[in-house]
């Protein structure tokens, strides 16, 4: 196994150089002169400012040589300076990386936990009113805009009931935890300040939840599918047969192996996502990626939007590693090295 | 007398289909197996072999009905609680599956699912003795290797040693009953005769009882003693391997015997039965079989003939006299 992950590590370089190209050029290409949005429109008009511009952000030189001068930075970890925020992208990206990973992660969570269980107890009350109702509970989750059931839940607890902050990650009369991981969660921890933890927990529950329930709709209806064709297995009654109960049928017979489709979805939503909460870190006032990439692209901040782009498709890659790797450690019949070719 | 091993009395089992109309798969079916017995049950797909021996493992799906009684060792089984069964199930009684390919669980390892089957009725013993004993039993039903053998997965095991997995686990808890259902069907022949082999040293051996379902007579002639012959959810003739073999009393098991190849006739062709048994839920009046059957009169369409004595046999046949008389009825398919 570990020669297969090895391989694919070397692979990875290469694909983020894809990445990489793809976006450089893609952002080339747009019609729209980033021009405009580093020096204003009234000073388009005016040859002299154009030119300094040009050549402070070295605009004037040509596609390839901007190209390789770029990649040559990179691989320094330098990713440009933002022409919006007039910070090192790689800055902006260090800190709202942690930020986006934290409500993520979160999400991915709450999402898991209750999509499988809701997933599991479908398929097991198959067409009862519990499986319904985990139908409806999915597709509002699946298919209900997140700027829709955000706004409703901020609405309704914290607005109307009062029991949870609105948006933003820690209470706004607080001070930010000095940055260890950027994870507030911890960085508050490590500061010992158990007050702004708390502010923090809070201040996750509703865009986690938010987030999350769209993981819940697609986890549940696919642990649902992969549950009701793995209880039709042989092997299923074969451990009734052996006296098994229905607790021990379900969990450690079936939802093992109904797991391993709904892997892939995991790892996929998890990618997925780091690049795709820009709704609810919109909503929520979350200054993660999501929000930073909005604003980039409104503002053709071409760096940092390569820079977004970049971090997205490392993501991928990391998490299709991940998952092919977790697939090896829970199915048996999975080998990841080639063994001996035949 | 001693009370028979199993003794199913009138066993009836019947499914609502999808317009909520009941159907039976099984009806009124009488079987006996004595300790230490090997009988036979055969019959085509669709005779209520199977639901017989799910009715029997209480293993049918929620919607069937089961009436009659099923006893085992003189313990009534129908009307037990789950929790009563579960205690029946791979104790008193072991399953052996169809196909190994699928009657194992791909993610653990052969050792832990016969350990499991162990541990779910003896709690007492403990993770590692309970995975000697797996090491045990994988060597009781000869596979080399065991030790090493228990920390496989089954795909790492072949049709027929997966086949000897399932059958040392349905023997985990030292059953009275083995009811193996169609075991050798999914294997290449010299592997099914290795599993035959098998089963009958346990049957010697460790003096467990044996149901054996199949569809081929031929499985049944060299182990069973007693036979029961299931057509479309009933039992129509019974008796033992050797009578039944020797002067079938009905025209159904006269055609599977006619279709069976014969080493010692090259040159005939094999004599299948005409048609194909009918659509559950749309089962013919009187006897099932008459549309099919050479034999049929007007009676065997208006009435369900019951079983009855003949000789030593019993059978559910109008016209038994008249078949246990003539040799070699055309029952077959008229040659193109």
């Amino acid at each position: 196994m570990s020669t297969y992950i090895v391989r694919r590590l070397i692979a990875m370089p290469l694909l983020l150089l894809g990445v990489i190209t793809v976006a450089f050029l893609l952002t080339h290409f747009t019609a729209a002169d980033p021009l405009t949005s580093i020096i204003g429109e009234r000073q388009m008009n005016n040859p002299a400012v154009v030119e300094a511009a040009r050549a402070r952000w070295g605009l004037d030189r040509s596609l390839p040589e901007r190209y390789v001068i770029y990649l040559g930075n990179l691989l320094q970890g330098d990713m440009g300076t933002s022409f919006r925020t007039r910070q090192p992208v790689a800055h902006d990206l260090m800190v709202r990386l942690p930020a986006t990973l934290e409500l993520v992660i979160s999400a991915m969570l709450l999402g898991t936990i209750f999509g499988v269980v809701l997933g599991v107890l479908a398929a097991r009350f198959r067409d009862g009113p519990i499986d319904n109702i985990a139908r409806f509970f999915a597709l509002i989750g699946a298919s209900a805009p997140v700027f829709w059931t955000g706004l409703v839940v901020l609405f309704i607890f914290s607005v109307q009931l009062g029991w949870l902050p609105g948006p933003g990650r820690i209470d706004s009369r607080a001070v930010a935890p000095p940055f260890v991981t950027g994870f507030y969660t911890i960085d508050t921890l490590v500061a010992g300040d158990w007050a702004g933890f708390r502010s923090v927990l809070m201040h996750l529950i509703l865009p986690a939840s938010v987030l999350g329930w769209t993981v819940t709709g697609i986890v549940s209806r696919m642990v649902r599918a992969s549950m009701l064709d793995v209880l039709s297995q042989e092997y299923i009654l074969a451990a009734r047969a052996k006296g098994a109960g229905p607790l021990r049928v379900l969990i450690n017979h079936a939802l093992r192996n109904a797991m391993l489709p709904t892997l892939t979805i995991l790892g996929f939503s998890f990618a997925y996502l780091i690049t795709g909460a820009i709704l609810t870190e919109t909503i929520f006032s979350w200054p993660g990626i999501g929000s930073y990439a909005v604003a980039a692209a409104r503002g053709l901040d071409n760096p940092a939007i390569v820079g977004v782009t970049i971090i997205g498709g490392a993501a991928f890659l990391i998490t299709n590693l991940l998952t092919d790797i977790a697939y090896a450690l829970v199915d048996p019949r999975v080998k990841l090295s080639r063994q001996e070719g035949s | 007398m001693t009370v028979p091993l199993l003794q199913i009395r009138d066993l009836s089992v019947s499914f609502a289909n999808r317009r909520g109309d009941p159907f039976e798969a099984v009806s009124g079916v009488d079987l006996t197996v004595n300790a230490g017995e090997l009988h036979g049950v055969v019959g085509e797909s669709g005779s209520g072999k199977s639901v017989t021996m799910l009715a029997v493992m209480g293993l049918l799906s929620p919607g069937a009905r089961v009436s009659g009684s099923i006893r085992l060792d003189g313990q009534e089984l129908v009307g037990l609680s789950e929790r009563q069964m579960r205690k029946v199930r791979g104790r008193r009684i072991g399953y052996i599956f169809q196909d190994p390919m699928t009657a194992l669980n791909p993610l653990m390892t052969v050792g832990a699912q016969i350990a499991e089957a162990v541990r779910l009725h003896k709690p007492q013993v403990g993770r590692s003795q309970a995975r000697e004993r797996a090491v045990e039993l994988l060597r009781l039903v000869s596979i080399p290797m065991p030790e090493e053998r228990a920390s496989q997965y089954p795909h790492e095991f072949s049709g027929g040693m997966r086949q000897r997995a399932v059958i040392a686990m349905a023997m985990a808890n030292e059953p009275e009953l083995l009811i193996a259902d169609e075991p050798t069907t999914a294997l290449d022949v010299t592997i099914q005769a290795q599993i035959m082999e098998l089963l009958e040293r346990l049957r010697q051996d460790k003096g467990v009882g044996i149901v054996l379902v199949t569809h081929d007579l031929g499985v049944v002639a060299g182990a069973a003693r007693g036979l029961s012959i299931m057509y479309c959810g009933r039992v129509v003739e019974r008796g033992l391997v050797d009578d039944v073999f020797d002067k079938p009393l009905h025209p159904y098991t006269k055609g599977l015997l006619g279709s069976l190849p014969q080493p010692d006739a090259r040159a005939a062709r094999l004599r299948a039965i005409p048609g194909a048994p009918p659509p559950i839920g749309a089962r013919p009046s009187g006897c099932a079989f008459h549309p099919r059957c050479g034999f049929a009169l007007d009676i065997c369409r208006a009435e369900r003939p019951g079983l009855r004595p003949i000789g030593a046999t019993t059978v559910a046949c109008h016209r038994a006299e008249a078949v246990a008389m003539r040799e070699a009825v055309e029952v077959s398919v008229h040659d193109a």
